[in-house]
């Protein structure tokens, strides 16, 4: 029944995955008193660029052409670890934590070599901005990792998998005399920002090649490959959403907690059309300070459960 | 020496030995003296070089000339705000400067059939080149992501640290000048309108001025108030839009949606004026083509008011904005020593806190200055380019609503066109500087013998201030390279002329 319900979800996932990206241009749009384009884009989008046919640099090679299908592929297995709905994934097992940031990871080497691979100055560029961003993240997300661990642990739960440390463990341990856990809430909400390449750390919209860290390296891209680039990244924000909701929605009954994360995905991608309408962004030589903030934030919380 | 709204004899400018004239220049660019324009005119015996200085503080002009012959020792090195009029005389006049630091193109493309290596294309140059391990080049443009003018930039960078920034620009060249000389007297006016699209108030102004000044013509006192109108409508207009551009380039979403709105409505006044948006055909020598009667006057004034109201409300929620703020403090700092020692103008100037605007220091006409007031900061960095636009906001919407209400109650007491004499007096020098929205926009005119153009010199603000932005990027961040640009938006055809 379990497995079921979970395939479900998953699909669901997989379909809704770039509604949020439509959220957040509508949220845009209203603010600048725009009407907008259609909250269904995206879509639109992905399925235009399938049926083009695609432009392929002549000193590319066969790394060009797989790192779109590598960071996407990633990106959907590292969804298919995560609790969906409230449901437990059927792959969960002790430590998969390491292997959904790792998949992530994965997608983000793919996605560098593949930018690398075109040779364009502009691309080397943002290959290595990416490079560095994801670098000084990736500690930060460890940290969230092992603070709710810690936290488990002191609670006497032998939790080590996303599926048992995001469904609704956060809030019980909030009412059981660990507040600080709601500091994590700030600091996924930075990471959700930064690793999905959106102001304040890098503009989404811009057309300036020389300010990009993401568009920058997939400019070389088009048509199927330029699809499934936008799915990934569209199943990338889905990932962090879900991350962030199992920080704040309490374990509830079966059909409640599913519809509440799904109505907690569609409020976040507002919260992130808000930010981004009315904050400009960072210079970009700041971004390391605000996730040091977060990550000196999530050792802090780190700290507190340890010596308790 | 001579009064600047005054023409002079041709005959009558000293022919110095070039070694004087460039001693002369050198000494008084160290005081308060300017070099506004320094170009070659075709002479009896060989190519003279005509220098004009200018002193905002006694409000003189001088001309010196000199006839080099075809090379000549530069000056660049003592007094580097001639640098680009060097390499623009040695390109188009064959006159080598010798010992210029940086003699490069400015703009040449080769004749029909002639010799590339003569005369090279734009950007088809050597380019200066930091080398070492970790040291890599970008080159960007001159076919951008945008809709926007082509222009060549190469960095070289560190890391994401900027050393040094090449702009090579030239592709949009049409031989501006040359045309003037060469075109049907009705075809002047138009030409002067489109050799920076954005600025066709600002160069028409200066156009008309020049020759007004030549003929000794004074136009009528209402005449002079329209020309003001429009000179102040094209700032609103241009300031509200790179206010908005700005705004785009940090991010920040409403400012740069609204003004995009905004930036319509100023240009819809404008062409209320005259037809054009851009203000096209509203000047002619001797005052304008269509004068403001009273119920038009009033309900522009109207206009004007409702949206300048418009523009500080979104300029504000920018400036309260601590992101933006943030984003735009210390960000392309120019020096005020570097800014002096190029010769910048405008804006970008007073930026740097340089004393300088036209408008007060070498007014175009009697008329009381109003609201119009200098803005100057002193921090030379985006956030005081930004800051002056929006002071000169307050100001120009102001001066502009005044001189509505102004010419709508005075509207039939005086005409607004003056009579022209058939041809220009022959053998004579003037000069018209008009503060455009981006700075000084400096025209000189000489005519021959008989009473055509022997020679015509386009100076636009855009061709002092891109070595500017060069500056400014010195050890920057690349990835605030647009901003910076944003900040300048220099024009690519009035430099490239």
């Amino acid at each position: 029944m379990d497995l079921r319900l979970y395939l479900a979800h998953f699909v669901l996932a997989l379909v809704l995955a770039p509604l949020p990206l439509g959220i957040i241009a509508k949220v845009k749009a209203l603010f600048a008193g725009r009407h907008g384009k259609p909250l269904l884009q995206p879509y639109y989008d992905i399925i235009k660029l399938l049926r083009k046919g695609e432009v392929i640099g002549e000193g590319t090679t066969w790394v060009f052409l797989a790192g779109p299908v590598i960071a996407m592929a990633s990106a959907v297995a590292a969804l298919a670890l995560l609790p969906l709905g409230g449901v437990s994934s059927p792959f969960a097992f002790q430590g998969d934590f390491i292997l959904c940031a790792y998949l992530l990871g994965m997608g983000r080497f793919a996605t560098v070599l593949a930018a690398l691979d075109t040779g364009s100055p502009f691309e080397g560029m943002g290959a290595s901005r990416e490079a560095l961003f994801g670098a000084i993240a990736e500690p930060v997300l460890f940290l969230v990792f092992l603070a709710l661990i810690g936290t488990a642990s002191s609670l006497g739960e032998g939790a080590l998998s996303l599926s048992a440390l995001f469904n609704g463990f956060p809030v019980t341990a909030w009412m059981h005399g660990r507040p600080e856990l709601v500091l994590l809430i700030f600091v996924m909400g930075v990471l959700l920002l930064l690793e999905n390449c959106r102001i304040p750390v890098d503009d989404p919209t811009t057309h300036l090649e020389l300010t990009m860290i993401h568009e920058v390296m997939v400019l070389d891209h088009s048509g199927p490959n330029m699809a499934f680039i936008l799915y990934g990244s569209a199943v990338k924000l889905w990932i962090f959403s879900t991350l962030l909701i199992g920080l704040v929605i309490p374990p509830l009954p079966f059909p409640a907690q599913a519809a509440a994360s799904l109505a907690g995905t569609a409020c976040i991608a507002c919260l992130v059309g808000v930010v981004e309408s009315v904050m400009a962004r960072l210079r970009m030589h700041v971004v390391p300070a605000l996730v040091g903030l977060a990550g000196s934030v999530a050792a802090f919380v780190l700290i507190l459960t340890l010596v308790r | 020496m001579f009064q600047y709204q005054e023409s002079i004899a041709y005959d009558d400018i000293p022919v110095l030995p070039m070694e004087e004239l460039a001693r002369s220049v050198i000494e008084r660019c160290r005081r308060s003296w300017r070099v506004v324009a320094f170009f070659g005119v075709p002479g009896r015996e060989g190519t003279e070089l005509v220098c004009i200085l200018a002193d905002a503080s006694s409000r003189l002009l001088d001309a010196v000339r000199a006839v080099p012959g075809k090379r000549f020792e530069s000056l660049t090195p003592l007094c580097p705000q001639v640098h680009l009029f060097e390499r623009e005389i040695c390109e188009t006049w064959g006159v080598q400067p010798v010992g210029h630091p940086w003699l490069k193109p400015v703009r040449f493309r080769p004749q029909e059939g002639g010799n590339r290596a003569l005369r090279p294309g734009p950007a088809e140059t050597a380019y200066y080149r930091v080398d070492g391990p970790e040291v890599h080049e970008v080159a960007v443009g001159p076919v951008h992501a945008g809709v926007i003018e082509p222009g060549h930039f190469r960095f070289q960078c560190y890391g994401e640290n900027v050393m040094h920034l090449e702009i090579q620009l030239g592709f949009q060249h049409r031989d501006v000048e040359h045309l003037i000389l060469h075109s049907k007297d009705n075809l002047v006016l138009p030409l002067m309108e489109n050799i920076a699209g954005d600025t066709a108030i600002g160069h028409s102004t200066a156009y008309c001025t020049l020759v007004e000044r030549l003929c000794n013509v004074q136009p009528t006192r209402r005449a002079h108030r329209i020309r003001r109108l429009a000179l102040e409508l094209e700032r609103l207009a241009n300031h509200t839009r790179d206010l908005g551009a700005i705004g785009g380039d940090t991010g920040f979403l409403p400012t740069s949606a609204w003004n995009g709105r905004i930036t319509g409505d100023f240009l819809n006044i404008t062409s209320e004026l005259c037809g054009s948006r851009f203000g096209r055909n509203l000047l002619c020598p001797g005052g304008v083509k269509w004068d403001v009667d009273s119920m038009l006057g009033e309900a522009l004034a109207k206009r004007v008011r409702a949206a300048f109201r418009d523009a500080r409300g979104s300029v504000d929620v920018m400036l309260e904005s601590s992101s933006v703020l943030a984003r735009l403090t210390g960000t392309g700092v120019v020096s005020f020593e570097d800014a002096r020692a190029l010769g910048l103008v405008g804006m970008a100037a007073r930026a740097c806190g340089l004393d300088t605007d036209d408008r007060m220091d070498w007014p175009l006409s009697a008329l009381e200055q109003g609201p119009l007031k200098k803005h100057m900061r002193t921090s030379g960095d985006v956030l005081a380019r930004t800051l002056i636009r929006s002071d000169e906001l307050n100001d120009s919407a102001a001066s502009a609503e005044a001189d509505l209400h102004f010419l709508a109650a005075t509207s039939g007491e005086e005409g607004c066109r003056t009579p022209m004499p058939s041809a220009l007096p022959a053998g004579r020098l003037a000069v018209a500087m008009v503060e455009g929205w981006r700075g000084e926009i400096c025209h000189v005119g000489i005519t021959g013998k008989d009473g055509r153009w022997r020679a015509y010199k386009v100076v636009d603000p855009s061709f002092h201030n891109w070595s500017g932005l060069a500056m400014a990027l010195r050890d920057e961040q690349i990835s605030d390279f647009p901003l910076c640009n944003k900040s300048f938006n220099l024009s690519y055809c009035g430099h490239d002329l």
